[in-house]
């Protein structure tokens, strides 16, 4: 029941990061973009977690780490030099 | 019990999968920046929350390794998130949207993006300035 759960899991996080994808390529505005980019590092996360469950280690641990640190900041960073024009006032 | 796990992990994988998909649709099929602004902010951060304790109930229950490591993660994008929305909602209002297009916030002033004296470094930028010149 869990592999079909788990294939389930893994194909929806697929899909939705070839919608991320498109809204990267062809997004109405800059922000959006910047959106676009933002969910695709949290899918990145989610399917490395997965691929730990399927592999059965516990070595994608620090990797989704360093992924939601280093998203968050990308994203805060770009939005700030929108926002300003600048990112370290 | 072991049916038991089994089926709140694959409860869990499921609605993981179905939320993170949904945040991710709506991303493309919602109208406006704004609107577009919250599918992902939610629903994907809900997806990817029971996603990952899925995982550290699987860790518990089949490697007998309880972790807390994925409800640091957990708790980590739950509080990020909001705060991401937050500067591009800002930065989307800096961008797109005129002054006299905006209701007015309540009290006194107008909303900080359009107001340079509401920045909280204004003021240490004219103490430097005052002091560089004495």
């Amino acid at each position: 029941m869990i592999t079909y759960a788990l294939i389930f899991a893994i194909g929806c996080y697929a899909l939705a990061l070839l919608f991320n994808l498109y809204r990267v390529v062809k997004a109405p505005g800059v922000t959006d973009r910047v959106l676009a980019l933002d969910t695709m590092a949290v899918n990145a996360i989610a399917l490395l977690v997965l691929f730990g469950i399927w592999e059965g280690t516990a070595i994608f641990f620090e990797a989704s780490i360093l992924y939601a640190m280093t998203g968050f900041v990308a994203t805060v960073a770009y939005a700030k030099f929108l926002l300003r024009g600048d990112i370290i006032e | 019990m072991e049916l038991f796990w089994e089926i709140v992990i694959s409860a869990l994988l499921v609605i993981g999968g179905f939320f993170g998909l949904v945040g991710s649709f709506g991303l493309v099929k919602l109208p406006d920046p704004m609107t577009r602004l919250h599918a992902p902010t939610k629903a994907a951060t809900l997806g990817v929350g029971a996603t990952l304790i899925a995982s550290m109930v699987w860790f518990g229950v089949y490697k007998d390794d309880l972790t807390l490591h994925e409800l640091m993660i957990t708790i980590f994008i739950f509080l990020t998130a909001p705060i991401s929305a937050h500067f591009i909602a800002k930065a989307n209002i800096f961008r797109d949207w005129k002054q006299d297009q905006l209701p007015p916030p309540a009290g006194n002033g107008n909303w900080a993006v359009h107001e340079v004296e509401s920045d909280t470094s204004a003021e240490e930028l004219q103490e430097a300035e005052v002091s560089q010149k004495s």
